[in-house]
């Protein structure tokens, strides 16, 4: 898997300063959840000053991983407040948005106004919903009773999604409204009509009542009292009694103090836990706490999940959100088909070039074969222990060496077989033939590494492979042409006398 | 066993052909390119690492048809769907331009979760996922035109250090020649351009440079023998890629050969590359011997390059050097 990370700032608000900074933290958080997670050997890098680079090999669930990567774990203890202190404030984030979208607003974000009122008619009344939904359709704006509500609700826009939630301090929002609230209190102005110290947030449950599902919205206190950095462990449990998976956290000594603070002046009020913007639970509190506490996972999500959230806490919060903005996945099936394939192939290709130099070369290609298969042990080497994974950009460098270390080869038989047609003895034309071939071959050579430095420098993923690749092939032919073979021909030689034929 | 031994084909003489064909060719490939721009919009059929977006590769258990997917994914909106590695393996790629409104990892699971809720007798793996944002893909066109500006510009540096500047302008024309075959034929057939391809174009570029090198070497080592002066250029030169023949047949032949391996046994997920690959091999030989060597003479003609300035002092009336 490989995954390419960027801080999440989509306005460029942030200096590139800021960003490398950013990435920088994010680098070692990361680090520090892949090392837990228990991935073997994986590439974190930094790129370019502001991007994150991850390859993880070998990884089973690939979604799980990925999880682990992005999650912002950011957490935090905020106090919930009673709905009547932000009751206030509604009408003012009502008018607001009239004001900027005018009365019209839901139909301009996108909703039909008059299909809503219906089925809220529905839940309250507990009409027929078939039935209503049929009048919908037929243009129900034009019946007597409902052109008031659909007044009153394009009048308070944002306030007639809410409805009295279970809990003090929550509203209850229909899942289908969701998109539309978030986009009211994305808008500027509302947030402007925000009354101080307060804010809102999602629960992160989804609740059935009756037929409709609604999210919880709280009111919660502006800042919290107190963050995840204040975490000193995190493990997951499952609770047997309700079935429900949890994480137990422990506090540092001054979070324990503080929470224990909170937590007594507070007796009876309630208490929210988030993470990532999103209310994992909101107990209320009986007694005072000390330093440990949970954080409800909900009903039947897998013990895996809790671990995982643990994980992520005890290696602590990204600073940012960061963003995917590039990922490659391979499945395990397609991988190893493709090595298999591969491997078939390439095996089948040097038989071939095999045959091809032993047919043409007579006992001077079995040195030939004899250098290549040297030159192979050097380039497995070499991937080894840059621990390259092969990729297609890779195989076509691979070729592309093979090739030259082929070349390399012919060009010095060639080479001795034009020196021996001159009628030289057969060391000196040997001699000859390495010597008037070097040129070709070091020229040759270090053009096609001046190519592979450039990608490599520019390229990235992929191509960066076939940069590597190509560039440990170069060295390897280099190497095997020059010295293996020539090793090989003078083994070859030494019983010889100077004049005596050779095969070639 | 020895192949075109004491060949002498006059290889230069035929230049005017090989220019006629190389044009040609050239021009049917930028004629296609310019149809493309019209009927695509884009020169080139970029794929998501250079447009950016979502491609996800599936492979269902049961069997299945491409119209099931593609209504399972939305009917008439659905995004384009291939099959991969021919009919009824029932393997699909899907690829999904990019969404502004949403991440691309959004967009990959959300394919993934359509295609499980509306086909739900089905099971599935996902055996490939490649998604690139918007920004990267801009930056990886950029990145690699860069790549090859580049590795132009610091190959005609070291030949011209290691030869003569002119030398180093002829391979820079032959690799630029074969670059503009190979994206014509890309465009031609609307070959899907990834990181792969890119690769495949710059392994063309690397192995016809080599085969220029080679000729050029022996060309280098032909004017230095004694009294390559007084002689023709033309016939200098020809001579040169004579004796270089063998070599050039064998080492092409033998790559050739082990491209076909591949070719027939590599898999569906290379055969484009290796297409490519193929291509590029028998375009490096041709223009090494057909257009890096002419080109090298016409420039000699042109403009007299490659004269060491000793030469000029002597003056000689009509130096023929090469």
């Amino acid at each position: 898997m490989h995954l390419v990370l960027e801080v999440d700032d989509p306005d460029s608000t942030m200096t590139a300063e800021a960003r490398s900074d950013m990435i920088d933290r994010v680098d070692r958080i990361i680090r520090t959840r892949i090392d837990q997670f228990g991935v073997e050997e994986p590439l974190i890098q930094k790129v370019g000053g502001d991007r994150l680079i991850v390859e993880l090999a070998g990884i089973d669930d690939e979604d799980r991983a990925k999880g682990i990567i992005q999650e912002s774990a950011f957490l935090e203890f905020n106090k919930v407040l009673p709905t009547a202190e932000f009751d206030q404030a509604l009408s003012r984030i009502d008018r607001s948005i009239v004001a900027t979208l005018g009365v019209d607003s839901r139909p301009a974000l996108g909703r039909d106004v008059v299909d809503e009122s219906d089925a809220r008619e529905n839940l309250l009344f507990g009409t027929d919903s078939s039935a209503v939904q049929n009048d919908a359709a037929a243009d129900s704006a034009e019946a007597a009773d409902e052109p008031v509500d659909a007044i009153e609700d394009a009048l308070r826009p944002f306030s007639s999604l809410l409805f009295t939630g279970d809990v003090e301090g929550t509203y209850f929002v229909a899942a289908e409204d969701r998109p539309i609230a978030e986009q009211f209190l994305a808008m500027e102005e509302v947030q402007r009509a925000f009354p101080r110290d307060q804010k809102l947030r999602w629960g992160a449950d989804l609740l059935a009542q009756g037929a409709r599902n609604y999210y919880r919205l709280y009111v919660l206190e502006e800042d919290a009292f107190l963050t995840g950095e204040e975490l000193e462990d995190a493990t997951a449990q499952r609770d047997p009694q309700f079935n429900q998976s949890q994480v137990q956290f422990e506090l540092s000594r001054a979070g324990g103090r503080r929470f224990a603070r909170f937590s007594g002046a507070n007796v009876g009020n309630y208490l929210a836990i988030v993470l990532d913007n999103e209310v994992m639970s909101a107990p209320v509190i009986r007694d005072r706490i000390g330093a440990r506490g949970q954080i409800e996972m909900g009903q039947g999500t897998p013990l895996e999940e809790a671990r995982d959230l643990a994980l992520v806490l005890r290696a602590g919060a990204l600073p940012v959100r960061i963003n995917i903005v590039e990922e490659r996945t391979v499945g395990p099936s397609l991988g190893q088909d493709s090595i298999d394939q591969g491997t078939i192939a390439g095996m089948v290709g040097i038989g071939m070039v095999v045959v091809i130099m032993i047919t043409y070369y007579g006992a001077a290609g079995f040195l030939a074969v004899g250098a290549l298969g040297v030159y192979v042990l050097l380039v497995l080497g070499g991937l080894a222990g840059l621990n390259a994974t092969l990729t297609v950009p890779g195989i076509a460098g691979l070729i592309l060496s093979i090739g030259m270390a082929v070349d390399a080869n012919v060009l010095i038989f060639e080479r001795i077989r034009e020196e021996l047609d001159h009628g030289r003895a057969t060391r000196t034309a040997v001699e000859e033939g390495f010597e008037h071939a070097l040129s070709a071959i070091v020229d040759a050579n270090i053009t096609t590494l001046i190519t592979a430095l450039i990608l490599f420098q520019f390229g990235t993923g992929p191509v960066r492979g076939f940069a590597v690749t190509l560039s440990i092939g170069i060295v390897a032919s280099f190497f095997s042409a020059l010295f293996v073979t020539r090793s090989f021909f003078l083994a070859y030689l030494s019983g010889k006398k100077a004049s005596d034929p050779i095969s070639i | 066993m020895r192949l075109f031994k004491d060949a002498s084909y006059k290889f230069i003489e035929k230049r005017r052909t090989a220019y006629v064909v190389s044009a040609i060719v050239i021009a049917t490939g930028i004629a296609a390119m310019g149809y493309n721009i019209v009927s695509l919009g884009s020169w080139q059929n970029y794929g998501v690492d250079f447009l950016g977006g979502s491609l996800v590769q599936v492979r269902f258990d049961q069997p299945t048809s491409d119209a099931e997917l593609r209504e399972a994914l939305g009917g008439a909106t659905a995004p384009p769907i291939t099959q991969f590695g021919g009919e009824g393996t029932g393997e699909f790629v899907i690829r999904a331009p990019l969404d502004e409104s949403v991440s691309i990892t959004q967009v990959a699971d959300n394919v993934e979760t359509q295609i499980r809720a509306n086909l739900t007798d089905r099971t599935f793996e996902v055996v490939r996922r490649e998604l690139v944002g918007a920004k990267v893909g801009g930056e990886l066109q950029q990145k690699a035109l860069l790549a090859v500006l580049f590795s132009f510009l610091l190959t005609l540096i070291y030949l011209a250090f290691r030869f003569e500047l002119r030398f180093g302008l002829a391979a820079v024309i032959a690799t630029a020649h074969d670059i503009l075959i190979t994206l014509g034929f890309l465009a031609i057939f609307r070959v899907e351009i990834a990181l792969p391809t890119v690769a495949a174009i710059l392994t063309i570029l690397g192995y016809s440079l080599n085969d220029t090198i080679v000729v050029f070497d022996r060309i280098r080592e032909n004017m230095r023998m004694k009294g390559a002066r007084k002689r023709d250029p033309v016939d200098l030169v020809n001579q040169s890629i004579n004796e270089t023949l063998p070599r050039t047949v064998l080492t092409s032949g033998t790559t050739l050969a082990v491209l076909c391996a591949l070719l027939v046994l590599g898999g569906a997920v290379i055969r484009d590359f290796t297409i490519v690959l193929m291509l590029g091999v028998v375009i490096g030989t041709y223009s090494s011997i057909f257009v890096a060597s002419p080109a090298l003479i016409e420039i000699q003609k042109r403009w007299g390059m490659g004269q060491s300035a000793s030469e000029k002092k002597k003056a000689r009336p009509q130096p023929a050097t090469v």
